[in-house]
């Protein structure tokens, strides 16, 4: 499934970062995904211990923090909260919405040495 | 997968091959044209891991990836600043290094390095997605012979296995290119690209990707496509655009397909395309048949406006290239003992 492109993904990103640092290990990794993103947190994680296995990044902590969803409301010409895709402005009912953050899946740091 | 460029190990095919020149431990190149704002052309080879960009004569950098993973000032580090917190001195000297990329980063530079040859051969490109068996691939058939030759049309096909759809594309006259995923559940640009290089589709043509059928996982990925077109077909739930959203937000056309069964299912047209608005506010959408050419006047249309606005795209920038030749030779001609001239 396409998690599985995602952690693969995640772990050429890390490798290659912790090669331009000289590392040899990384021991934690912190990821941003968004809550409006196209990936569970849970199921990226799962691939992700699992295509580590053997790499410099094998028994790495993963953390992950999501980031909740924002939007920009058309009527309301404000940024309002937006839990999932598909829902009504929480404070008009319109759908008249443009996501503004929680659509993010970012590597944000790793611990190496 | 292979975990260093990404591509299948021995599972994606092109046209039934392996991808070549492709070996195991990886250092592999491509070839790759690089057009420079004043017109000149250089190929070098790029390496997919280590350095995704270089340096030109004129000092400039050019990356070859997006949010290329220099470090700078970002807001969000709580993690780190616990880390730091619970960090004793005197430990193994770990440290934390800022990253800042985006995790389908690789995918979205060979994305625009497709964009950027499309742009570069004025070639309209569709990312066509759906459910399995919504008719996209009688679409293509039936719009390949309706657009009889306006253009050049190529076709890039892509299924876990058999070339079957290929094959149904190729009757028509069409080029087409079959991309076989094997386990994978949807094209990237990567696959895309090493298609492109067989396919080898002539200036000003149509080019129609018919992406895995999967309502889910190809909302993810860019293939350097000027547009996702979302094929949903009346023998599916209205509802499909709330119960699979990222899908319908990453498309700009609805086509409703299989109109000519209406009669038959309970399926309520704008019922469904309100529900895809609302996980994608304006998008466009046409009701067609691929049966009786029901609503393929429209389809068309919509066609040819992309066709039309990718040649215009690319004859600005031809014109503005050879503005800026001719500015050059000017300044030459001017010769370098002129005042203020570059040296």
């Amino acid at each position: 499934m396409h998690e599985m492109a995602l952690a693969e993904g995640m772990l050429q990103i890390v490798e290659e970062a912790a090669r331009n640092n000289g590392a040899r290990r990384v021991s934690a990794v912190w990821l941003e995904i968004g809550a409006l993103s196209h990936v569970a947190p849970e199921a990226l994680r799962f691939c992700f211990d699992a295509v580590t296995r053997g790499s410099l990044a094998e028994s790495a902590r993963l953390e992950i923090v999501t980031t909740p969803g924002l939007a920009w409301c058309m009527p309301c010409s404000d940024t309002v909260p937006l839990d999932r895709l598909g829902e009504p402005c929480p404070r008009c009912g319109s759908y008249q919405l443009t996501v503004a953050q929680g659509d993010a899946m970012r590597v944000k740091e790793i611990q190496i040495a | 997968m292979c975990t260093t460029c990404g591509c299948g190990e021995g599972d994606t095919r092109i046209e039934g091959a392996s991808l070549a020149p492709h070996e195991h431990q990886h250092e592999h190149q491509h070839e790759h044209e690089h057009r420079h704002p004043d017109g000149t052309v250089h190929t070098h080879p790029h390496r997919h891991e280590g350095e995704h960009g270089h340096p030109h004569p004129d000092g400039t950098w050019h990356s070859h990836v997006r949010g290329g993973g220099s470090s700078h000032g970002h807001d969000f580090s709580p993690a780190a600043a616990s880390l730091g917190a619970a960090h004793a001195a005197g430990t193994a000297p770990e440290r934390i290094v800022q990253v800042e990329r985006d995790i389908l980063a690789k995918n979205d530079a060979y994305a625009a390095e497709n964009r950027h040859y499309f742009a570069d051969h004025g070639i309209f490109v569709l990312n066509l997605v759906s459910s399995p068996g919504s008719g996209k691939t009688t679409l293509l058939v039936r719009t390949i012979e309706a657009w009889q030759g306006r253009t050049p049309v190529a076709v890039i096909e892509g299924d876990q296995q058999t070339s079957r759809d290929a094959d149904r594309v190729r009757a028509t006259g069409a080029a087409a290119v079959q991309i076989n995923t094997g386990k994978g559940c949807h094209l990237d640009a990567h696959m895309v690209g090493h298609a492109l290089e067989q396919l080898e589709p002539a200036p000003g043509s149509l080019l129609l990707i018919e992406n895995v059928g999967n309502l889910v996982c190809p909302a993810a990925f860019d293939l350097g496509e000027a547009h996702k077109v979302v094929i949903l077909s009346v023998t599916e739930g209205e509802d499909k655009p709330l119960k699979y959203p990222d899908m319908f937000r990453a498309a700009d056309l609805l086509l409703v397909s299989k109109a000519d069964l209406l009669p038959h299912v309970r399926f309520d047209v704008d019922e469904a395309i309100e529900f895809a608005r609302r996980v994608r506010p304006g998008l466009d959408a046409i009701l067609l048949s691929a049966e009786t050419g029901e609503g393929f006047d429209q389809w068309l249309a919509w066609l040819e406006r992309g066709v039309a606005a990718a040649r215009t795209r690319r004859d600005e920038n031809l014109e503005a290239l050879r503005r800026r030749v001719a500015e050059l030779e000017a300044e030459l001609a001017g010769g370098a003992a002129a005042p203020g001239s570059r040296a």
